[in-house]
């Protein structure tokens, strides 16, 4: 019997609740706490925790590495996008208020749901990559 | 979906801080060296269209406002464009875009091939920063942007060949850290006293402050701040490291764009926002800002001179002509500010052209040390030509750049009847000739020794942006049009304040 | 007796004050490279609580719409402060892989040695 065997037990019942809880932290933005750089931190800490119990292998086989890397630069991009959408719909960079046919409110909603998407892809593989990095090293 | 047409030409302000940023998101994407620097090249060469559009825009129509978001200011952010970072917007794209020209062979031959694509995603994030410092008109806006910058920089510094490279990045990241939390704090300070961050609001309510002693304390913290990230003279010593160790594309670009705008940002926070009654009335700041001034032109030259790595010399007579900038601001009249900002610009390209042309000799022998450039003057006649030119806008000789400014700058002190300052002025353009005339010796009155004898003939592309800056040297020491007129309508502006 | 009362209700600020000294003392005097960042670090945290303390109203509540409520504390302060802090936890995150690949170009992180390493390699 292994000696880490409560270990991986829990951590296997734990990290899809902390993924669901991340997701909740992320879309509860407007009414407590939370919003994507939040969402973002506990997402990459369940699959650091993953990393942590069942070794930096099995965590690169879920999470390849040149996923983590392509998402990054991504989670930019839609935050970008975003504000291009804005400029196409005729307004200034950035302005959700025509986002959704006209609809003031909704489109604030849309243009920030969107905005706080790309945030919680890249500071989610970012941590990811950062622990990545340093995880990998001191070994040789 | 469309509401409204869209015209390009009415949102030019926020593309030219999009554009970069997007260009370094798809070059990160994409990483493959040679893929990276096409992305790059073709945003790089986008910018200074827009610069120019923008400042002939200001030139005919007067100041620009852009809200971002919609929101109008002072509640929201915006973008606020008039001559003084008009100017200055100009002249960061095109250094970004020459250097971008310049780079393709030079990081290709000092940095490993893995991570060239990394290189050109920093250098537009660089790029990103600068630019938006320079263009934004909200106070936490400008933290932001100067942190994008600043992180990128020490980035690019890190990617250095050298494994000193990491410590200067290190030593860079911690000063340039205290330097941006200072410049919070004194934000923050702002903040409470008069409840907005928008720069035209805030010069508005200071008016209204009854107690000043929070405000003066805010104007400390800004200034502290920013003279860490100007390499103002006791405060630059992250500056001769990181220029020294960096790859020679990054230190051309950071020496030539870096500092200047931080200079803008000082510029901007005591005229614009303060005003020269509050900034300079009540406090010994002009007094303060003078000492450091001339200390500043004259030990970083003392220095420059026993140096024997030839871009540690040139960082450290970097750090003196800060000390120009710096002594025409201190003097608080229309022909100083004159003189200090048409050297931010005349100083941009020569040190541009200096740092690029020792990036040719670095492709072609990988010689750093002056003592190994004895007799380069001969094999690498152009490249050396180049270096030799801008030398001279350096030193200030008439018929270059330099002069018009230093031209300016002893005007200035002759009108306020600073015989003192007419002689520290003289004195360290004596030390630039010392210096520069040391290289000029050492590179053609020696026999070529070791690898200098035979050196690899450097790229077309690198020999061309290196001439162009250096005839620009040249051009602007006689059409003083562009340097002397916008310069002189900027510190107009400037003295004129926000109010 | 006013002055002591007037330091003690202010006391946000002397946390401020003190937390903002702690920090660059330990930048300064301290050589080991981790310790540096930490105090940065430190530094910093001062910093958010400069803005967070004046930006809450006696008797508001967090800045949600909501019938029930009319004083509501100030939002933007927070807003600036999560950025501040994405801002300190990049920096840190890039100070640190600095100080793993300086350890690993020279084998210690204590700045002393290092300055010894560099003068050495700027001699050769």
């Amino acid at each position: 019997m292994r000696l880490d065997t409560i270990l991986r037990v829990i951590s296997k019942l734990f990290i899809p609740f902390i993924f669901i809880f991340a997701l909740y932290v992320q879309l509860h933005g407007d009414y407590g706490p939370g919003g994507g750089f939040q969402a973002g931190v506990i997402l990459a800490a369940g699959v650091i925790l993953y990393a942590i119990i069942y070794g930096l292998n099995a965590a690169k086989r879920a999470v390849p590495i040149r996923l983590v890397e392509f998402l990054i630069p991504l989670g930019v991009l839609i935050y970008g996008a975003v504000g291009v959408w804005g400029l196409l719909v005729g307004d200034n960079y950035l302005e959700y208020n025509n986002l959704s046919h006209g609809n003031q409110p909704h489109g604030q909603e849309r243009g920030v749901f969107w905005v706080e998407i790309g945030v919680l892809v890249t500071v989610a593989s970012t941590m990811i990559a950062i622990f990545y990095a340093f995880a990998g090293r001191g070994r040789e | 979906m469309s509401t409204a047409p869209l015209h390009l030409q009415d949102h030019l302000p926020a593309l030219q801080v999009v554009l970069p940023l997007l260009g370094a998101v798809v070059a990160a994407i994409v990483r493959k060296g040679p893929l990276a620097w096409l992305v790059a090249l073709a945003v790089s060469w986008s910018m200074p269209f827009i610069a120019f559009a923008l400042l002939y825009e200001v030139m005919t129509n007067g100041t620009i406002s852009y809200a971002i978001g919609g929101w109008a200011p002072p509640a929201g952010i915006e973008y606020r464009i008039d001559q003084v970072n008009a100017f200055l917007l100009v002249l960061v794209s095109i250094m970004a875009a020459l250097v971008m020209t310049y780079a393709p062979r030079s990081v290709a031959n000092e940095i490993e091939p893995e991570r060239q694509g990394w290189y050109y995603a920093m250098f537009l994030l660089c790029l990103t920063g600068l630019l938006g410092m320079a263009i934004t008109g909200d106070a936490f806006n400008v933290f932001v942007f100067m942190e994008v910058s600043s992180l990128s920089m020490y980035v690019l510094i890190a990617l250095g060949r050298d494994r000193r490279a990491l410590v200067a990045a290190y030593q860079y990241l911690v000063i340039g850290t205290i330097g941006a939390t200072f410049y919070v704090i004194g934000v923050g300070l702002l903040f409470t006293m008069t409840g907005t961050l928008n720069l035209v609001d805030i010069a508005d309510k200071l008016q209204a402050v009854e107690n000043a002693r929070p405000v003066i304390a805010a104007l400390a913290f800004i200034g502290v701040g920013i003279g860490l990230k100007l390499a103002l003279f006791p405060l630059h010593l992250w500056l001769p490291n990181a220029y020294a160790y960096a790859p020679s594309t990054a230190t051309a670009f950071i020496a030539s764009t870096a500092t200047k705008v931080a200079v803008y940002l000082l510029l901007r926070f005591v005229f614009s926002v303060y005003g020269v009654d509050i900034a300079f009335g009540d406090t010994p700041a002009a007094t303060m800002v003078l000492v450091l001034a001339v200390l500043a032109m004259v030990a970083p030259s003392l220095v420059a001179i026993f140096q024997s790595n030839v871009k540690r010399m040139l960082a450290y007579s970097s750090v003196a002509q800060m000390g120009y900038i710096m002594l025409g601001i201190a003097m608080v009249s229309q022909t100083g500010l004159t003189g200090g900002i048409s050297h931010l610009f005349n100083h941009a390209i020569i040190k541009g052209c200096l740092f690029l042309s020792v990036g040719c000799m670095v492709y072609s022998t990988g010689i750093t040390r002056i003592e190994q450039m004895a007799g380069i003057g001969r094999t690498m006649p152009l490249t050396m030509g180049a270096f030799v030119l801008a030398g001279l806008g350096l030193i200030g000789v008439p018929g270059t750049a330099g002069f018009v400014s230093k031209w300016f700058l002893i005007m200035a002190a002759v009108e306020q009847g600073l015989w003192l300052l007419v002689a520290v002025i003289v004195f360290s353009s004596i030390l630039a000739v010392i210096y520069v005339g040391r290289i000029i010796e050492i590179a053609w009155f020696r026999e070529p020794v070791n690898a200098a004898v035979s050196p690899r003939n450097p790229p077309v592309e690198m020999l061309a942006v290196t001439w162009v800056l250096a005839l620009a040297t040249v051009y602007f020491g006689f059409d003083t049009r562009i340097t002397a007129d916008i310069a002189g309508q900027a510190a107009e502006l400037l003295l004129a304040g926000y109010r | 007796m006013n002055l002591i009362r007037e330091i003690i209700a202010n006391y946000n600020y002397l946390i401020t004050i003190f937390l903002m000294v702690a920090g660059l003392y330990i930048v300064v005097a301290k050589s080991n490279m981790i310790k540096t960042l930490l105090g940065l670090g430190v530094f910093q945290t001062s910093v958010y609580l400069l803005y967070l303390s004046p930006g809450k109203i006696l008797g508001g509540t967090p800045p949600i719409l909501d019938e029930s409520f009319a004083v509501y504390s100030n939002p933007l302060p927070h807003v600036l402060i999560l950025t501040a802090i994405v801002v300190g936890v990049a920096t840190l995150a890039l100070g640190l892989a600095l100080v793993v690949r300086i350890n690993e170009a020279y084998g210690t992180i204590e700045e002393d040695e290092i300055m010894d390493h560099v003068d050495r390699d700027d001699q050769a």
